[in-house]
């Protein structure tokens, strides 16, 4: 298990290093440093001053040692449109992602379990098929254009939900939270969904494979012959057993939520890291988008990381052969 | 065991003899054993020949700024044109364009970048794979970690930033696709081709002494198709997604060569004020082109799945 670690860890690391070479080939070496980490209406003196502080004067191996030690002490550049810095300015944002991608989360969980159980229960049942149709719909939707469909049946036709922002914020540890008001959580409903329904899919599908799966094995078949009610084998016997594929799918998939949460975030105007990603590109703030970078290969790896460890945990399989390899 | 030697003989009485017999015939009569993909299928290459012949069919040239008329702009859905000579069926954008024939020129465009990615994505990922798994050892560990890496960022977020770097432009958002796309392919005939590399029939290619090229392009490549089809026609349908949203976000094609994702995003704006049509009619046809493409890859994975073989 240590080797297992160990070796695991010394991957991540170099990934990190790998990652951190080719951003700095692709910002310094192939572009001008001076064009993207400084703004373009700075004058003469202000030029100056930043290229003697990044010390685009000097070798290049010194420059790099120089940007790895900034990256290390957590100063990826300065915003040209907030004039703050970069890494401070996305982290800023980071709640406001995070909690849309946790009530997404919960939404695809606690809708898209009992719906692939329910059709992996009937797999022949006109139910379980209507799911089955319903969740190669969710696959197919574009995110956006699904988004944007939300807020014109809800925002504009029926006028019950609104359309786009956060809503009311209530301030917990200094940090702005709209889970915790109810305006908050009427913005949040909607592109909530529109994260979700993805996710909804794959754990309807994930739930109906296991189900179909755990409804033949033997444990089933002896809770019944022991006259155990069927609800009571359903939700607890076949529930149980079938949770363990969903959780590390979701566990893995929470990058991917945080990823297309850039798509949800443009669509419904919720200031998060995404909205900022996009902003930020159009509006050609290299640096935050150059922080934005190496912050999500950082937090990538952090959660791959996790996710194999938590494998290796869950099954001596995965952890023999890997120290065989 | 029994009952699939039985159904096999039940299905097999009630054809003409002489059919399935090649293995072509074979195929195309387990693919039409599902309408639905048959539909899907029939809808997928009547897109693709709308799209191909866009010029010819559409009542407009949408891009041809000479037939737009800005007074017709914002025609709801039905309504005819001033001089009566043509029927906005699906209404006209801010700049009076028809959205019918601005929509099937859309559709060249997103079918035209998927199809194109895909294809090269699939030469090299197919090329990278094999010879990872031929030669084995320090090449398919390097190659695989690579392969590991890349697979462990979402799609989006790798083509996002490549198309920041990079900027707009078809030529680029081709780029972008093949980069986020190589490596299902290579992981995908890898596996398969460690699985056939150990069969007899290499054994004996080698034992012929037949050159490694000649091994791996006449002998281990065929065998390594069926998976790969089923992999790609997937990933049509993903890249076109993927490609819709890219623009949608405002990296992907420029907005003279508009793909569905950018028509959609041009209506936006009108969304708000009840002007449905210029978003909901591109993404309709989105999402039919998506779900065509889909149902057929579901049943040529079935088709092709030995595990499924009844």
């Amino acid at each position: 298990m240590l080797v297992y670690l160990l070796r695991r860890l010394g991957q991540s690391l170099f990934v990190v290093v790998a990652m951190a070479v080719l951003v700095f080939i692709g910002v310094y070496a192939i572009g001008n440093p001076i064009d993207i980490m400084i703004s373009a209406d700075s004058d003469q003196a202000e030029m100056e001053a930043a290229i003697a502080r990044l010390g685009l004067d000097k070798p290049m191996w010194e420059q790099f040692f120089i940007f790895v030690k900034n990256a290390l002490q957590g100063d990826l550049g300065r915003s040209f449109v907030y004039s703050s810095d970069a890494l401070g300015l996305i982290l800023s944002k980071l709640p406001a992602t995070l909690e849309l991608a946790f009530l997404a989360l919960l939404f695809a969980v606690f809708i898209g379990v009992p719906l692939g159980m329910i059709a992996g229960l009937r797999p022949h049942s006109v139910v379980g098929k209507s799911i089955m149709a319903g969740s190669i719909l969710g696959f197919s939707l574009p995110n956006f254009w699904q988004g944007m469909m939300l807020i014109l049946l809800f925002a504009v036709i029926f006028k019950v939900l609104p359309s786009g922002g956060r809503g009311d914020t209530v301030e917990v540890f200094g940090i702005a939270w709209s889970f915790l008001t109810l305006d908050g959580l009427s913005h949040m409903l909607l592109p909530a969904i529109n994260l979700a329904l993805f996710k909804t899919s794959l754990v309807i599908r994930l739930a109906r494979a296991g189900t179909r799966e755990a409804a033949l094995q033997d444990y089933v078949k002896f809770a019944r012959a022991k006259g155990l009610s069927p609800t009571r084998i359903v939700l607890v016997h076949i529930a149980k057993n079938i949770m363990i594929p969903v959780v590390t799918i979701l566990g893995l998939e929470l990058g991917s939520m945080i990823a297309f949460a850039v798509v949800t975030e443009s669509v419904f105007a919720w200031p998060g890291m995404g909205k900022l990603l996009i902003d930020s590109i159009q509006l050609l703030d290299r640096p935050v988008v150059v922080a934005y970078l190496m912050l999500t290969v950082f937090m990538f790896i952090i959660i791959n990381f996790a996710v194999d460890m938590l494998y290796c945990l869950l099954d001596p399989r995965v952890r023999l052969s890997q120290v065989r390899a | 065991m029994t009952d699939t030697l039985k159904a096999t003989e039940t299905r097999a009485t009630h054809l003409r003899p002489g059919w399935r017999t090649t293995p072509a015939a074979r195929f195309a009569a387990e693919f039409a054993e599902s309408p639905l993909a048959v539909a899907a299928l029939l809808l997928t290459l009547t897109l693709a020949l709308l799209a191909l012949f866009a010029n010819f069919i559409t009542p407009q040239n949408p891009y041809d700024l000479a037939q737009l008329d800005i007074m017709e702009g914002m025609q709801p859905p039905g309504s005819t044109s001033f001089d009566g000579a043509m029927t906005y069926h699906l209404g006209t954008d801010e700049q009076g364009r028809d959205m019918l024939s601005a929509i099937v020129f859309g559709l060249r465009m997103s079918l035209g970048v998927g199809a194109m990615s895909t294809v090269i994505a699939l030469s090299i990922g197919m090329s990278i794979g094999v010879l990872a798994a031929y030669f084995g050892g320090r090449v398919d560990a390097v190659i695989m970690r690579v392969v590991d890496l890349q697979l462990s960022f979402p799609a989006i977020l790798v083509a996002l930033i490549l198309l920041a770097v990079l900027g707009k432009g078809v030529d680029k958002v081709i780029f972008a696709l093949i980069i986020v796309q190589w490596a299902y392919y290579a992981r995908t005939v890898r596996g398969t081709a460690l699985v056939e590399r150990r069969k007899e029939y290499i054994e004996a290619a080698s034992c012929l002494a037949l050159s490694h090229r000649r091994i791996v392009l006449r002998h281990l490549l065929p065998n390594c198709l069926p998976p790969l089809i089923v992999v790609a026609t997937v990933q049509i349908a993903n890249a076109i997604a993927l490609e819709a949203t890219l623009s949608f976000l405002g990296v992907g094609v420029p907005i003279t060569e508009p793909s569905l994702g950018l028509l959609i995003a041009n209506g936006y704006d009108y969304m708000l004020s009840g002007k449905y049509w210029i978003s909901f009619f591109p993404g309709v046809a989105l999402l039919i082109t998506i779900v065509a493409i889909n149902l057929v890859g579901d049943q040529l994975r079935d088709v092709m799945n030995p595990r499924l073989k009844r």
